[in-house]
């Protein structure tokens, strides 16, 4: 993998919009977003209602992936383009499903909605229509899910990388300011985490940071990419950012995304917490 | 849309009295305006982003003290300082 296999511009995804083997998918944290405009003939995959489990705390299963593939006209043998909103926060949670599920070609749109829009290149409202396929996803590939106990274990022990805003990470936020604070959890970070904030793997307009420049961020930060990885935030989706700069855009091969994140960790009863800014 | 509503969105529904609230519009040559605001703390770390509603306004929930908002918008990006205090929305008008 290198980042021109997993990263597209802008002027790629214009000169292959009417591409038939190439799907471009919108997912943003706001799902009606799609709903005002989107890059035309996009589809839309809701974070929520699509990738969810209805009920339990999990994400929807591998039938549960391949019905909806199916439905939205994705054939194993297409090229998956992803952008959304956020800085793509959304659009690199649902690139590290499709790569749990073992689809083949999956891109993300470098700098998503935002560069697409501050560059103000054409939205459309317009929904293309795309025949159903029959979509076989692969079982999980947990080599890139890290799981609650995966997390604890790494304490002192693995690279535990906390991306969320310093605010979270000292305890002084629970949630990302654009969300009401009121939340359950205890504040606070997984003990011997580090605060590397996803927001430093970007430039203002959402696209990455140079290779180089990624480098020497983690390098600077005192993660020895030779030991395993465990990336969370809060619900999973701004470390699965984190997790393609590292797994997709660095080539590391043992990091793994814990998508339970602070939202489980946070509620778990006895683990160690530490509180206060990075050491 | 036509003509800006000054300063951020509505509070109904919202609970003032336990939050930090920054909020406020964006604007050019009087008229709100599409686009990105940013809140960065008072190391300059990015915290949140809101995409601007139809109306050109943004809100977020923070913490007390002192916060830099940038508005992103097509050909300009413009930076305010603002002082943030539970109970009471600090209001932003924005113009690029």
């Amino acid at each position: 993998m290198s980042r021109s296999d997993v990263l597209v511009d802008a002027d790629w995804v214009q000169s292959h919009i009417d591409d038939p083997k190439v799907v471009i998918v919108e997912v943003d944290e706001d799902t009606s977003a799609y709903e005002k405009n989107h890059i035309r003939n996009a589809v839309r995959i809701d974070w929520k209602s699509d990738l969810q489990d209805p009920v339990r705390r999990d994400f929807v299963d591998q039938a549960g992936f391949e019905a909806l593939l199916s439905a939205k006209g994705i054939g194993n043998d297409d090229t998956v383009v992803l952008y959304g909103g956020n800085n793509n926060w959304f659009a690199s949670y649902a690139y590290w499903y499709f790569k749990l599920y073992g689809h083949d070609s999956v891109k993300l749109l470098d700098g998503g909605r935002k560069k697409w829009e501050l560059d103000s290149r054409d939205l459309v409202v317009e929904v293309p229509e795309r025949a159903a396929t029959t979509y076989k996803a692969k079982e999980q590939d947990t080599s890139i899910r890290a799981y609650r106990d995966d997390a604890v274990a790494a304490i002192n022990t693995l690279n535990l990388v906390d991306v969320r805003s310093p605010d979270e990470f000292s305890g002084k936020l629970l949630a990302p300011a654009h969300l009401p604070q009121e939340q359950s959890q205890r504040p606070g970070h997984i003990p011997s985490a580090r605060n590397i904030p996803w927001s430093k793997n970007a430039n203002d307009d959402g696209t990455f940071k140079s290779d180089e420049e990624l480098t020497k961020l983690y390098q600077d930060e005192n993660v020895d990419l030779a030991k395993d990885t465990i990336a969370y935030c809060r619900i999973g989706e701004r470390s699965a950012l984190t997790w393609f700069v590292l797994h997709e855009l660095l080539d590391q091969p043992n990091v793994k995304n814990y998508d339970g994140s602070w939202t489980e960790y946070g509620s778990l009863v006895g683990v160690p917490i530490e509180l206060g800014a990075n050491a | 849309m036509c003509g800006a509503k000054a300063g951020g969105p509505d509070l109904a529904g919202v609970d003032v009295a336990s939050e930090t609230i920054i909020q406020g519009s964006v604007t050019r040559d009087g008229e709100p305006i599409s686009g990105y605001v940013r809140l960065l703390d008072g190391g300059g770390e990015f915290t949140a982003e809101v995409p601007t509603s139809a109306t050109g306004q943004f809100r977020f929930f923070a913490a007390p003290g002192t916060w830099t908002l940038r508005a992103l918008v097509p050909g300009a990006t413009v930076d305010r300082t603002v002082v943030a205090q539970q109970g009471a929305a600090a209001d932003v008008a924005i113009a690029v």
